[in-house]
C-alpha cells in the first residue's frame, strides 16, 4: 500500500515539474503584429500560450501598413513586429526596434547562430523561418500530356502552351500579379533572374531601366496572356483559390503557403493528389533562379520599457521553441529554421532554392521605395498601355521623386 | 472650428512643405540565414542628432506639390513640348500618377452626381404614389444599398463581378463572350466603379426628395391640374422648383462625397485601373515607406479642389440668399 501511495507521491511530483518547466511565465503585455500564414498563425498561437499578462496578436495580410504607425507611439501598441527581411527595412529607417544581444544572452540559449539576423554586430530579430517563391505544379495532367516539369520560365510558357491547347485549362498559369506589392514582387524575381541589380553599386540610384529589365517585363506579359484575364486583381490567396479550383496547373507560389494548400475544404481529390512542388525557375539561361530568398522572424520594439521587451522575448521564444515541429502539422507549414528540424515533402521547393544560390531580397533602406514605385508603374504595362521602355524609365521617375522626398537621393 | 478644421489644416500644410532630413548612409556588415555581407544602412546617431536639432524636417518650399507625384511641372513642360495635340497631351499626362487619379476623381463625380440626382427624384416620385400600405416596406428596401458600409458593400460586389461570380457569369453569357472580364478593362471597370457609386448614393438623395415630396402645396398641384397640367408638366414647373434647395443640398453634399471616392477602388482591388485623390493618399501613408510629406501635399491639393469643385454651388446660394434678403 505504501510502495502504492509514494510511486503516486513522486509521480505526481514529477508531473508538476515537468509541468512548470514547461510553462511560460510573462510580467508584462506582449502584443504581436505580423503576416497571416500558416506559420505565423502558429507562432502567434504559441505566444498566446504565455500566462501571467496579456497577450494580444493581430496578424494580417495588411501588416506592413500598420506595424510602423503601431510601434511609433510612446510607449509602442505593439511590442513585437513578425517580419520579413523585406518589412523589416521600414522598421530598421524609422529606429523602432532595439537591440537584443542582452534579451538573447539571458533566454536565448535554444537559439542557433544563424537565426540572429545582425545588423552592424547587433541583434535586432530572431529568424525562424526560410521562405522562397518556388514552382507549384499538377503531376497529373503534365504526365497526362506527356510534359516535363518546367525547369525554366521558357519551358513554363511552352507547357501552358500544350495545356490549353489540350483542354485541361483555359489559363494554365497563375501568379499573385495584384497590381502592388504582388506584382512588384514577380517584377523583382524576374528582374533578379536575368541579371538585373535594382541600384547602382552601393549606392541609392536606380538601375532598373536596362536590358534585364526589359526582358523581365516581357516575359511577365508572356505569361500573363495565359492566366485568368482578372490577374491584375489577384494575390496569392486568389491565385491559391485558382489553384484548389483545379483552373490553375502551374504556378509560381510561396513555399509558406504550399504546404497547407489543399488543406482547405471542398478541394477535389484530382486536385489533393495530384499537386507538387518543385525548385523555382530560371529564366533567359541565366544560372541564378527567378526568385527571392525570405527569412521570417520577430522583433522587440524600442518604444517600451525593459520589462515589456522581457516579457515579450520570452514570449516569442515560447512561441518558436524547437518542440513545437514536434507536431508533424507545424513541421510542414514551413521550412524552419529550428533546431532539430528536418525537411518534409512540403520544403523542397524552399531547399532548392536555397541550393541553387537564390538571391536573398536586399536589406536596403530605399529597397521598399523602390518595390512601391515598381507596384504602381507596372500596371500600365501589364494593360498594353505602354511600352517596357516607358515603364522602367517611369519606375525610376517614381523612385527617384519618393527617394529624394525620403531623403535618400 | 479652431481645433478640428483650422489646426489640422495648418499642421497639413506645415507638413507638406517639410520633408526629412537626408539619410546619413553607412555600409554596415549584416548577417541572416542566409550568410554575411556588406550593405548600405542608415546611420541613426547621425542622423538623430539632426532630427533633434530641427525636428520639422528639411523646409522644401513647394518642391513636393512640384514632384512627379504631384502637379509634377517639369514633366508637364515636356509633355506640352512634345506632343502634337490637345487629345495625345491629355494621353501622356495620364501617365502621372497625380493626374490620372484626378481624371478618375473628377469622371466619377460628374457622373455620378447627376445620374444620382435624377434616378433618386424618379424614384421618390414613384415611391410617392404608390399605395400608402407599401411604402414602408418600399423605402426599406430603397435604403437598403445605404445601410451596406461601402467597403463590405464593395467586396460582395467585387466576387459577384468575378468572371467565375454570379453577375461576371451573366454579363458573359448576355454578350456572349466567354472572355470577357469587368476587372481585366479600365473602360469597365470604371463603369462598374461608376454604377456602384450611384447605387450606393441613390437612398440618400431618394429619402431628402421623398421628405421634400411631403412638404409641396396641394392647392398649387390641383390649381395646376384645373390649368390642364399634364403629370410631367407638375414636375417640371411646380415640384422641382419647390425642390430647388433640396437639390442644391444633396448637389453639394454629393460632389464632395464623390469627390473623395475610396472604398470603392479598395474593396474592388482596381488599383490597377482607376485611382483617386483619396487612395494616393491611403497610399502613401498606409505603405511601409510611408511618404507623409507625400500624403500631405496630396490632402492639400485634395482641399484645393473641393473648394474649387464647390465654387459654384456656393456663389450660387449665396447669391440667391442676398436676392431674398
Amino acid at each position: 500500500m505504501n510502495l502504492i501511495k509514494y510511486t503516486f507521491l513522486i509521480i505526481s511530483f514529477l508531473f508538476f515539474l515537468i509541468k512548470n518547466s514547461f510553462a511560460c511565465e510573462i510580467k508584462a503585455r506582449v502584443s504581436v503584429v505580423g503576416n497571416e500564414f500558416p506559420a505565423i498563425q502558429t507562432v502567434g498561437a504559441g505566444a498566446k500560450k504565455c500566462k501571467g499578462a496579456e497577450v494580444k496578436t493581430n496578424l494580417t495580410a495588411d501588416h506592413q501598413k500598420i506595424n510602423v504607425a503601431g510601434m511609433s507611439s510612446e510607449p509602442a501598441e505593439y511590442t513585437s513586429a513578425i517580419v520579413a527581411n523585406t518589412s523589416i527595412v521600414a522598421l530598421l529607417n524609422n529606429d523602432l526596434i532595439r537591440p537584443l544581444d542582452d534579451l538573447v544572452k539571458k533566454h536565448g540559449s535554444k537559439l542557433k547562430k544563424n537565426q540572429l539576423i545582425t545588423i552592424n554586430g547587433k541583434v535586432m530579430a530572431v529568424a525562424f523561418m526560410a521562405n522562397a517563391q518556388h514552382l507549384v505544379y499538377r503531376k497529373d495532367i503534365l504526365e497526362k500530356l506527356n510534359i516535363s516539369v518546367p525547369k525554366t520560365y521558357e519551358e513554363m510558357l511552352s507547357a501552358a502552351k500544350k495545356i490549353r491547347a489540350s483542354g485541361f485549362a483555359k489559363n494554365p498559369v497563375g501568379g499573385a500579379y495584384k497590381a502592388g506589392w504582388n506584382l512588384a514582387q514577380e517584377f523583382n524575381n524576374m528582374f533578379i533572374g536575368y541579371g538585373g541589380k535594382h541600384f547602382k553599386g552601393n549606392t541609392p540610384k536606380p538601375n532598373v531601366n536596362s536590358d534585364a529589365g526589359k526582358k523581365a517585363l516581357n516575359m511577365m506579359k508572356s505569361l500573363s496572356e495565359y492566366m485568368n484575364p482578372d490577374f491584375l486583381t489577384h494575390d496569392s490567396n486568389a491565385t491559391n483559390a485558382e489553384f484548389r479550383a483545379g483552373n490553375v496547373i502551374l504556378m509560381n507560389m510561396w513555399g509558406s503557403r504550399a504546404a497547407t494548400l489543399t488543406d482547405a475544404e471542398g478541394v477535389s481529390d484530382a486536385v489533393k493528389k495530384g499537386m507538387d512542388i518543385a525548385g523555382p525557375m530560371t529564366v533567359g539561361g541565366g544560372k541564378i533562379p527567378a526568385s527571392t530568398l525570405f527569412w521570417d522572424g520577430w522583433t522587440v520594439a524600442k518604444k517600451i520599457s525593459d520589462a515589456e521587451a522581457e516579457a515579450t522575448f520570452i514570449a516569442m521564444m515560447n512561441a518558436i521553441d524547437p518542440s513545437i515541429i514536434n507536431d508533424e502539422k507545424v513541421r510542414k507549414q514551413a521550412v524552419w529554421l529550428l533546431d532539430g528540424y528536418t525537411p518534409t515533402d512540403a520544403a523542397r521547393g524552399v531547399f532548392a532554392a536555397a541550393k541553387m544560390n537564390t538571391t536573398p531580397y536586399p536589406m536596403l533602406p530605399y529597397a521598399g521605395l523602390m518595390h512601391s514605385a515598381i507596384g504602381a508603374e507596372i500596371a500600365d504595362f501589364m494593360q498594353g498601355k505602354e511600352n517596357a521602355k516607358k515603364t522602367l524609365s517611369d519606375i525610376e521617375d517614381a523612385y527617384r521623386a519618393a527617394a529624394k522626398e525620403k531623403g535618400f537621393l | 472650428m479652431l481645433i478640428f478644421i483650422f489646426l489640422p489644416i495648418i499642421s497639413v500644410v506645415l507638413q507638406s512643405v517639410h520633408t526629412p532630413h537626408e539619410n546619413i548612409l553607412i555600409t554596415v556588415e549584416n548577417c541572416d540565414p542566409f550568410g554575411c555581407k556588406k550593405v548600405t544602412s542608415i546611420d541613426h546617431e547621425a542622423t538623430k542628432n539632426l532630427n533633434q536639432s530641427e525636428p520639422l524636417g528639411k523646409f522644401v518650399g513647394l518642391d513636393i506639390y512640384f514632384d512627379r507625384g504631384h502637379l509634377a511641372i517639369e514633366k508637364l513642360k515636356l509633355i506640352w513640348k512634345n506632343s502634337e495635340n490637345i487629345f495625345s497631351f491629355i494621353q501622356s499626362l495620364s501617365d502621372l500618377p497625380f493626374y490620372k487619379a484626378v481624371f478618375f476623381t473628377l469622371t466619377f463625380t460628374f457622373t455620378v452626381t447627376p445620374i444620382m440626382l435624377l434616378l433618386g427624384l424618379l424614384i421618390a416620385l414613384g415611391v410617392n404614389s404608390i399605395n400608402k400600405r407599401l411604402r414602408g416596406i418600399v423605402i426599406f428596401f430603397s435604403l437598403l444599398p445605404m445601410i451596406v458600409t461601402p467597403l463590405i458593400g464593395s467586396i460582395i460586389l467585387f466576387w459577384m463581378i468575378d468572371s467565375r461570380g454570379i453577375i461576371g457569369n451573366l454579363i458573359q453569357w448576355l454578350f456572349d463572350d466567354p472572355n470577357l472580364s469587368l476587372k481585366a478593362s479600365t473602360t469597365l471597370t470604371w463603369i462598374m466603379l461608376i454604377v456602384y457609386g450611384v447605387w450606393h448614393a441613390i437612398p440618400f438623395s431618394f429619402i431628402v426628395f421623398y421628405a421634400g415630396l411631403q412638404t409641396v402645396p396641394k392647392d398649387q398641384l390641383e390649381s395646376a391640374k384645373i390649368d390642364g397640367a399634364n403629370k410631367f408638366e407638375e414636375v417640371i414647373y411646380i415640384i422641382i422648383p419647390h425642390l430647388m434647395p433640396l437639390i442644391t443640398f444633396v448637389t453639394l453634399m454629393q460632389l464632395m462625397d464623390n469627390f473623395r471616392v475610396f472604398e470603392p477602388i479598395v474593396g474592388f482591388s482596381a488599383e490597377a485601373h482607376a485611382t483617386s485623390l483619396s487612395w494616393i493618399i491611403f497610399n502613401d501613408l498606409g505603405g511601409e515607406t510611408r511618404q507623409l510629406s507625400a500624403a500631405a501635399t496630396s490632402s492639400i491639393l485634395t482641399i484645393i479642389g473641393v473648394i474649387i469643385l464647390l465654387s459654384p454651388v456656393l456663389l450660387r446660394t449665396w447669391r440667391d440668399f442676398k436676392f431674398k434678403k
